[in-house]
């Protein structure tokens, strides 16, 4: 043995896993946080380092704007059912996204909401009314809505998921049959209550349009800068401890009933802060305005956007909301939205290159091949006009087929198009390029002959589909983060 | 004395359709701990089925074919395509979540129903769809007791009942397929490890959940004559507080809060007012879900850690 030592063996270089400290799977999934490929990934890692509360300011100077460069009449009601729904859904966050407790009568809150400030702000009560100032009767009403949260809330200590779900959903139904039925001369029945007085903000009562959208973009923002600080404070914590196993949260000191009851609590006084405001822009509520179709909205915008997240729940409610209420509206844009939406996830999700031009080829010519034997059998298979109109309508017109009795084939059509659909999901990846061009042929079939006609019924759909398709393909929503699922 | 046992009667028939909607509502909860939001949907879509095999036959008052033919023929077409139905849409939406965590399903599932009803409002329009079932069944041809009248849709609607009621408690006691079953509810990962084909099994509690749906949808369609889209929310809503009260996954509590349901509805009808039913039904559901959340058969579930 020599006593210049030689350098000691060399081993493998020592793991890169977790540091002392921290837990093996959260370092693992920082670790493996994924970027965009090439500079995309380095502008992301960049805006990754802006903190939160410069982009939230920055976001909400943006839509603040948006009225001055000409939003204006139906636009304008767009943005401000929009920002509402974006409102609710970060309020929903709280509960379903945070503690993971399943509220399906979160709409009741909402009615509850505007249905106090309703009472408190016109001439329904009494023989004048009560018209309290606004700055005493909003938080007068969250805090009466936060109280009944509580109350709706109490099962939850004793009910485990699915039964609370139930326990909510009937206080959901119960509202809408409540307001509908029980007193009548305060509630209004079916009627609602209408004449109900502006909001005032330091003394001026907002009357416009324009104002109310202003007024929801600074309670939007408010409330997300809120509920962010919220987020990582020891209540935030806690209530991500109970979601993610209440069992153990217990153990370590957390009370988990009282966590609980304050994510109920402070979920429904949002969604009463929304539904005053709502309240007050349309000047009248009614008791359809709470229905659980605009509750499965609230929870498709949180679902798109991603539970847990509260950039996500925001930007998944404004973008449904846009989709749903403006874009779905008008022929020419929702004809712009579906094709668009189609050739978009095609040119994402198909690779290669050459895959992708394969199926847009065959697709192609397919229609035309189609179009033109269905033609030469008989005149009455082509005799129908496209509902698209303009560039689409011209573009499309000798590739779609729409027959003289187009319902009835649009309905066969739709009933063999979701079938395709989900035998696309179920078959190995060659067979799916197969199947790919028939099934985009007979989408545009489908929208032509009977989606596009019936706008009212395709946006509810496509809110079913939101649901169903997010749930199993990206659960944790556009802007969520995956989370670790202790598997049980 | 009369009006009582008129609405008695009234009350268990409406219940025994509850029951066998509550019944594969309580199923699917059993294998799959899964709350099949979309099973009232299901119940829809058997009336609708109901209804186009009558146009199909020529209409319900110029019928081609022989009355019990057609019933026979409405029955097994519609329990075979919804059943078809629900095990696609096991297969499609819910097999690929089963070890998500437990509120993907839920959601799921309420876009399954969304999107039922809304395909059923593009398909069929929401016009009401009549049945006229008085044109081809006599509604004078039924029994008569005092002044309490059982009309022969009603007699067919219990006798149906009872037989599938007991004919599915039989095939989970008695069969193999059943054994499988109550082995997949109790434990399905143990179940597995077993050589039972859990895929399999719960698919087929699929198809037998979603067929009693859609039979039910075909009775509905007898008794009250009306369809629309949207009839399966409320149904849905109804067997889901009668598995509940019952104690949900288990199958006689499935029954018994489905005529418990029933009975409570048309009495409140008859003796309160028809505004309130649904409120007194939700209210009784919230109540019995506060004192005894296990139901009144169900037993309470040990947490296991």
């Amino acid at each position: 043995m020599s006593l210049d030592s030689p350098l000691p063996p060399a081993g493998p270089p020592p793991p890169a896993g977790p540091q002392v400290g921290a837990d093996e799977w959260v370092a693992r999934e920082a670790h493996r946080r994924e970027y965009l490929p090439s500079w995309l990934g380095r502008a992301q890692r960049q805006a990754e380092r802006v903190g939160w509360w410069p982009r939230l300011a920055l976001a909400g100077l943006a839509a603040a704007a948006l009225p001055l460069i000409g939003l204006g009449g139906f636009q304008l009601q767009v943005g401000i059912d929009a920002l509402v729904v974006a409102l609710l859904a970060v309020g929903l966050n709280i509960t379903v996204g945070w503690t993971g407790l399943l509220d399906l009568g979160y709409v009741a809150f909402f009615g509850c909401g505007a249905y106090g400030f309703a009472l408190v702000s016109s001439g329904q009560v009494g023989a004048n009314g009560i018209h309290l100032p606004s700055y005493l009767s909003i938080p007068l009403v969250m805090l009466a809505t936060a109280a009944l949260g509580v109350l709706v809330g109490l099962p939850s200590r004793r009910l485990v998921g699915d039964y609370l779900a139930i326990v909510t959903l009937f206080f959901g139904e119960a509202f809408v049959e409540f307001t509908n039925n029980v007193a009548p001369n305060t509630l209004g029945g079916p009627n609602g209550i209408v004449g109900i007085d502006p909001i005032s903000v330091f003394g001026h009562p907002i009357t416009s349009n324009t104002g109310y959208y202003l007024l929801l973009v600074v309670v939007l923002v408010v409330t997300m800068a809120v509920l962010r600080l919220l987020e990582f404070s020891r209540t935030g914590r806690a209530w991500r401890a109970v979601r993610e196993d209440p069992l153990a949260a217990g153990s370590m000191t957390i009370p988990v009933d009282r966590v609980k009851l304050m994510a109920f609590a402070f979920g429904a006084a949002v969604a009463a802060l929304a539904g005053s405001i709502f309240a007050a822009q349309q000047i009248s509520v009614f008791p359809t305005d709470f229905d659980t179709p605009f509750l499965i909205l609230i929870y498709a915008g949180l679902i798109l956007g991603g539970a847990g997240s509260i950039a996500g729940a925001a930007t998944g409610a404004l973008l449904i909301m846009v989709i749903y209420d403006g874009l779905l509206r008008s022929p020419t844009d929702s004809g712009y939205l579906f094709y668009g939406l189609i050739l978009l996830t095609l040119v994402v999700k198909l690779r290669p290159w050459r895959r992708l031009g394969l199926v847009l080829g065959a697709t192609l010519a397919l229609g035309f091949a189609v179009h033109a034997i269905a033609a030469a059998i008989s005149a009455r298979a082509v005799a129908g006009s496209l509902s698209s109109t303009g560039w689409i309508g011209s573009a499309l017109r000798d590739w779609v087929i729409v027959p003289a009795n187009a319902a009835t084939a649009g309905n066969w059509g739709f009933v063999a198009l979701v079938c395709l659909l989900i035998a696309l999901v179920q078959v190995s990846s060659r067979t799916r390029t197969i199947l790919l061009p028939p099934t985009l042929y007979l989408a545009a079939f489908v929208w032509e002959t009977r989606l596009s006609v019936e706008p009212a019924v395709t946006r509810q759909l496509l809110i079913g589909a939101i649901l169903i398709v997010m749930m199993n393909a990206r659960p944790q929503g556009l802007l969520g983060q995956r989370r670790v699922e202790a598997i049980t | 004395m009369g009006f009582f046992f008129q609405e008695l009667v009234n009350g268990i028939t409406t219940g025994a359709l509850y029951s066998l909607v509550a019944l594969g509502f309580s199923m699917v909860y059993g294998v799959l701990k899964l709350l099949n939001f979309a099973h009232g949907d299901l119940y829809m879509v058997g009336a609708y089925v109901g209804f186009f095999v009558i146009q199909w036959f020529g209409g319900p008052s110029a019928l081609t074919i022989s009355v019990p033919l057609l019933l026979l023929i409405m029955f097994v077409l519609a329990g075979g395509l919804v059943g078809g139905l629900g095990v696609a849409i096991e297969r499609f939406a819910y097999r690929p979540l089963r070890d998500a965590p437990r509120i993907a399903p839920l959601i799921t599932a309420i876009g399954i129903s969304f999107f039922l009803e809304n395909a059923a409002l593009l398909l069929f329009g929401a016009q009401f769809r009549v049945y006229n079932t008085a044109d081809f069944i006599s509604l004078s041809s039924g029994i008569t007791i005092g002044s309490v009248t059982i009309d022969s849709v009603q007699i067919m609607v219990l006798v149906l009942g009872l037989v599938l009621t007991v004919g599915l408690r039989e095939l989970v006691n008695r069969t193999k397929l059943g054994k499988q079953m109550r082995a997949v509810a109790a434990d399905r990962e143990a179940a597995e490890m077993m050589g039972i084909n859990v895929n399999f099994t719960i698919a087929a509690t699929f198809f037998l959940g979603s067929a009693l749906a859609g039979v039910a949808g075909v009775m509905g369609g007898l008794l009250f004559n009306q369809v629309t889209p949207t009839i399966g929310f409320i149904v849905g809503l109804k067997a889901f507080t009668a598995a509940v009260v019952g104690g949900i996954g288990s199958l006689p509590g499935a029954m018994l809060g489905g005529l418990l349901i029933g009975v409570a509805e048309s009495m409140i009808t008859g003796y309160i007012s028809s505004t309130f039913t649904n409120l007194f039904v939700f209210a009784l559901l919230i109540v019995v879900m506060l004192v005894r959340p296990s139901g009144l058969l169900g037993r309470a579930q040990l947490q296991k850690v």
